[in-house]
């Protein structure tokens, strides 16, 4: 019993320090886009605006609940749930280091796929709840976007799979001691890239939100604290995503002078930050662009890779 | 409005309670993506990068109704707007707050025609009006900053 205790708080540690993080990467994408634009972002909330995303839940959690009449009620509560969730599950395989991770699943990146997926179901529920036309269109948007891009991902995905003979995340950076596999996978890298940013409803590919078109898209209904859940999901997947990159391509924990978490942090935050100067540099894909992208580009040439590995996998071992 | 307003007596407890989400919410004013006329560009100025909104942490203009704080009536009301003024003003979720940004929201301005609303207090209630035809951004700042101080005499007791 005080043995399940430990368990369960160091867990809930676990999972509010990660929260924090996330919270905190809004804050960062602030001050990051803000000086990119000759601005300077939060400065008053704190030292150099570090209290605002503390400050902006609080008034989020505060703020009034709207029900709409026309909703579904059940889902509508529901959506926010099912769409936080998943993302939290996906982080507990993800290991910080050679022994920081809450479980060692023999099929990591299998689960973290299966997980990815899951989020879109969220979103799904979430437009159709509303009962709002923005709504509805934005999720189904997102839906096609998804499905769409979950295939090239996970082509890309095999890659380092199969040249660490392994699903295991822990066996996967072991695997990469010598070398990171961005050096031999470097197109697998760039579509894994491409997709993660369209799995994550990223600029250049947030058409389920784009605000020029479907006003807030698939959470327009959503006011206060369901729609801080959307967002913290929206950037959790994010941290997910980034930390599934450095994982397969970057080497994980691995690297000189630091201690593994600090490496592996490094790491998961440059990627981060590869979003956000993305947001500040792209326009907004037009929805025919996104889908010939993903099937006419990435799909073939994630395919092609895929055979060119196995091919040097079976030529060199 | 939220679940523990209007609900405890004037008390000791309740004072910092108010502190904390007073300055929540005076940090994290998020105004509605809203614009009626020229008044709205000069407010596309404050958000811009010579004046920064952001700084203040009311940059986050959001376009749907049921995110936003404020709404800043920036520009002439017509009689064909009204309904959709009020509209999204009933959408907002509480507690929401309306600044009047420009002679026109205020009184109609130079158009006293058949055609203009007299001032957008006649369709939903006006917290802080900036006059100015339109104001300058640094008038909108000093707006918001008075909203501030109005929202911080805000308490969740009884009234």
């Amino acid at each position: 019993m005080a043995l399940l205790l430990l368990i369960l708080e160091s867990l809930l540690i676990f999972v509010f320090i990660l929260l924090f993080c996330v919270a905190y990467i809004i804050l960062a994408e602030r001050k990051i886009l803000g000086h990119m634009q000759g601005r300077f972002g939060p400065m008053h909330t704190g030292w150099h605006g570090m209290l605002q995303p503390i400050a902006d839940i609080l008034k989020c959690l505060i703020k009034e609940n709207i029900m709409p009449t026309a909703a579904d009620k059940i889902v509508f509560i529901l959506a926010p749930v099912m769409s936080i969730l998943p993302a939290i599950m996906c982080l507990a395989v993800i290991p910080f280091s050679k022994n920081i991770y809450a479980a060692d699943l023999n099929i990591g990146v299998l689960y973290l796929l299966a997980l990815g997926s899951l989020g879109v179901y969220g979103v799904a529920t979430c437009g159709w709840a509303g009962n709002s036309k923005y709504g509805l269109l934005g999720s189904i948007r997102s839906t096609a976007q998804l499905i769409s891009y979950e295939v090239p991902m996970g082509l890309a995905v095999l890659g380092p799979v199969m040249m660490a003979r392994s699903l295991n995340l822990i066996k996967i950076v072991e695997a990469q001691k010598s070398f990171w596999y961005i050096l031999i996978q470097p197109v697998g890298f760039f579509i894994f890239v491409v997709c993660s940013a369209a799995e994550t409803n990223r600029i250049p590919f947030d058409l389920p939100e784009a605000e020029t078109e479907l006003v807030a898209g698939f959470h327009v209904e959503y006011s206060g604290f369901k729609f801080v859940a959307f967002f913290l999901a929206e950037y959790m997947h994010m941290f997910v995503t980034s930390a599934m990159a450095a994982i397969l391509f970057l080497g994980g924990w691995k690297g000189p002078f630091f201690p593994g978490p600090i490496w592996f942090m490094i790491k998961v935050y440059s990627f981060l930050v590869l979003y956000i100067w993305a947001r500040g540099t792209f326009p907004r894909y037009r929805y025919d662009q996104l889908m010939q992208l993903g099937w006419k580009f990435l799909l073939p040439l994630s395919l092609a890779n895929l055979v060119l590995t196995s091919i040097g996998i079976v030529i060199f071992g | 409005m939220g679940l523990i307003e209007n609900k405890f007596e004037k008390n000791i407890l309740i004072t910092s309670v108010d502190k904390l989400f007073n300055w929540a919410r005076t940090r994290s004013l998020w105004p509605m993506t809203f614009g009626l006329a020229c008044c709205a560009i000069e407010m596309m100025a404050a958000g811009g990068d010579h004046y920064d909104l952001d700084r203040f942490g009311m940059g986050v203009f959001r376009a749907t109704p049921r995110q936003a704080d404020v709404m800043i009536v920036a520009g002439t009301v017509t009689k064909k707007m009204a309904p959709i003024v009020r509209h999204l003003y009933d959408q907002m979720p509480e507690p929401k707050y309306v600044i009047a940004m420009g002679n026109c929201a205020i009184s109609g301005g130079i158009f006293k025609t058949y055609s203009v609303v007299q001032g957008v207090e006649k369709i939903i209630p006006v917290d802080v009006y900036i006059p100015g035809c339109p104001p300058r951004p640094e008038a909108l700042f000093y707006g918001l900053f008075k909203l501030q101080k109005k929202i911080e005499k805000e308490t969740i007791a009884k009234k």
